[in-house]
């Protein structure tokens, strides 16, 4: 086991340094010149020496991809142009929303999708079946953005009913979360790391309300998320439900399951002792998988319900030529994207004993 | 042998006819429901988008202020649903323009097969030749082609094709590029395992022995193999681009108004979807549509070539 997560861990080693060479690449990509792209038009002669020395723009490709690794790995991923702010600073700030929105959704789209995959292999073709398969097929030709919008039509239709939600923001006005730190009467210096570590874990509103014990901020929250969490999370879901779907019926085939049966087990052992557990591994990688889309539909979802994240941020990044956060943020979501991934390929072994004998 | 002509006595004469990989493939494809709606789908957006002019009312982007007594984002008005005679017919409504919504969504229909259809093809040619490269030689130049297009995939799609957009600069052109960049890794792997599973077959020794070129036989001999996998991958892949690339429209880094294409007319009227919300629920169902008959079609297509990889039955 510990020599398999091992090799693993090496194995991604050069995927998270291709995607520096790619997020590099980006930056070149710039037409024009790179300084005034990344600092603006009203950058002066003088801060453009600056920034050309600081990036070795002058120097030969190799070495300014050296210079650009060390300053990532140092955490300086440069500074927003209409912020004037580090970029590192703005994610620690915006990341939390994001985490808790995909955290939500991807959870959603699993507890639902496995059961309806399940259901519909165990009654196939009855019409539970043929009916979770037609939406599963419309759902993954959906585009995330028009759901989203959908989804607050129609609850902007309920308006007058208890079953409104808010279809924008992340706390109603008037309501505030006091971060658990001022609670608790811990000070941080603004710029050190434990003040970045305490900020980053108050803006994640549902584990701050939760330890300061304040219990309307918490169903405040959720209910500000429960919209865009559901927009997020049907495409995954129906790709969950499909891939567990036909995992389950391809295990189904085997001789070990007719065994299962023919020695008179209990059809709900059967499935869920001997069917489930060797169809998972499929459904795990898909789920591992779903998380690119949820990263990249979060930008759509965000923009959308008014949920100051990172892809909020990046969307207004965009719309201004904000490069340095572009950047920043698309190794930021790469790289966690390449992590989940690799905590997916880890697991394996948990799942499967088989896996790590190889 | 005996066995053979055992049969041949007993089966009819119809049974001679060749069962080709093509001719079986259509025979199984049409015997699937979900395939049969894909292609009944596809072929009327083929439809629409080669008779848009026949089909549209108005032009896509014909300004009907002066020309009508219509205002602005009115909501769909159909004669025989009751809607008042003196008014203009728009069975869509009208956008933020006044522009004929009905006749920008047929419209729409020509950009996004094209769409899709040049990404997907530029990425299946970029692909093939580096799968082929890969699988075929081997050695140093598979690692290096394949770890490099794994970076590639390391990327959620979206998100690369974003980036890589937003840096070039937006526009139709750069989103097309972007998209078919991020789909190459894709096809390359296909290319690339079908090649590795044909290669040290005898009937490619024999073309070697027989003096065939190194280009004859990759070209002729091991390549065909992997058209199968690819025209599935390909359909499937259209309608991802077709997606992605009305989500790139729609954050404003794709098609560029007046262009009539469906996430830029998403994009263009999003706010108004508690006021006008005919302008967000109709080119949002074309886009669904569109990539539904791919996604029908690249299932259908993949069980009828090859069983084996039947993804539910």
């Amino acid at each position: 086991m510990f020599k398999y997560t091992v090799r693993r861990i090496l194995l991604a080693i050069p995927v998270l340094l291709g995607i520096l060479v790619v997020t590099f690449a980006l930056g070149r990509m710039i037409p024009g010149d790179p300084c005034r792209a990344m600092l603006g038009e009203k950058a002066t002669a003088e801060v453009c020496e600056r920034f050309t020395e600081k990036f070795g723009l002058d120097k030969p490709i190799p070495v300014q991809f050296g210079i650009y690794m060390s300053q990532v790995l140092k955490g300086d991923f440069g500074d927003s142009i209409r912020f004037s702010r580090p970029v590192a600073l703005i994610l620690i700030e915006r990341l939390p929303t994001t985490i808790e929105l995909g955290a939500l959704a991807i959870l959603f789209a699993t507890l639902v999708g496995i059961p309806l995959g399940i259901f519909s292999a165990i009654k196939r073709n009855s019409p539970l079946d043929v009916s979770t398969m037609t939406v599963a097929n419309i759902g993954v030709s959906m585009p995330v953005y028009w759901l989203g919008l959908m989804l607050a039509y129609a609850f902007f239709l309920l308006k007058d009913t208890p079953f409104w939600l808010p279809p924008s923001g992340r706390l109603t006005a008037g309501v505030a979360s006091i971060p658990f730190y001022e609670v608790w009467g811990i000070v941080a210096e603004p710029g050190t790391a434990k003040y970045f570590f305490l900020e980053f874990f108050s803006n994640l509103y549902f584990f701050n309300s939760i330890i300061t014990g304040d219990w309307k901020v918490f169903q405040d929250a959720a209910k500000h998320l429960i919209l865009p969490a559901i927009a997020l999370a049907t495409i995954p879901l129906a790709i969950i439900a499909r891939m567990t779907r036909s995992s389950m019926l391809e295990v189904s085939k085997q001789d070990y399951i007719r065994t299962a049966k023919a020695k008179g087990l209990k059809n709900r052992l059967v499935i869920f002792r001997h069917a489930l557990r060797n169809a998972l591994l499929p459904i795990v990688t898909i789920i591992g998988l779903e998380f690119g889309l949820i990263f990249a539909g979060a930008l759509l979802t965000e923009t959308i319900f008014g949920l100051s994240g990172v892809g909020r941020m990046l969307y207004d990044a965009i719309t201004a030529r904000d490069f340095p956060i572009i950047q920043g943020f698309t190794l930021v979501i790469a790289a966690g994207y390449v992590i989940v991934n690799l905590i997916v390929d880890i697991s394996y072994a948990f799942i499967d004993p088989r896996i790590k004998l190889e | 042998m005996v066995n053979s002509e055992n049969k041949s006595n007993e089966a009819p004469v119809k049974d001679y006819r060749s069962n080709s990989l093509w001719r079986l493939t259509m025979r199984r494809l049409f015997q699937q429901r979900s395939a049969i709606i894909g292609l009944i789908l596809l072929g009327l957006l083929v439809f629409s988008a080669v008779f848009a002019p026949l089909i549209a009312p108005y032009e896509p982007d014909q300004v009907l202020i002066g020309i009508e007594n219509v205002e602005k984002r009115s909501p769909p008005c159909i004669h025989i649903l009751g809607c008042p005679k003196d008014q203009p017919q728009h069975i869509m409504g009208t956008d933020g323009n006044v522009r004929d919504v009905f006749s920008r969504i047929i419209y729409g229909s020509r950009i996004s097969l094209i769409v899709g259809i040049t990404t997907v093809g530029f990425a299946i040619l970029v692909g093939t030749l580096l799968g082929a490269l890969a699988g075929y030689f081997g050695g140093s130049s598979d690692n290096f082609i394949m770890r490099s297009l794994d970076v590639l995939l390391a990327f959620p799609s979206l998100l690369l094709a974003i980036a890589i957009v937003s840096f070039l600069g937006k526009g139709i052109q750069n989103a097309l590029l972007a998209i078919a960049i991020v789909s190459i890794p894709v096809y390359a792997r296909v290319v690339r395992s079908s090649v590795l599973s044909v290669k040290e077959n005898a009937y490619v020794s024999a073309s070697r022995a027989l003096g065939g070129s190194q280009t004859h036989i990759l070209f002729r001999r091991i390549l065909p193999n992997s058209f199968p996998p690819l025209i599935v991958r390909g359909t499937l892949g259209i309608g991802v681009a077709i997606l992605e690339a009305a989500a790139l429209s729609f954050i404003g880094l794709g098609a560029q108004p007046p262009l009539a294409e469906w996430g830029t007319m998403l994009g263009q009227e999003r706010n108004q979807v508690f006021t006008a919300p005919h302008l967000v629920i109709f080119p949002g169902i074309a886009i669904m549509i569109t990539v539904l008959a791919f996604n029908l079609l690249g299932d259908g297509l993949r069980d009828a070539i090859d069983p084996r990889l039947r993804s539910a039955e």
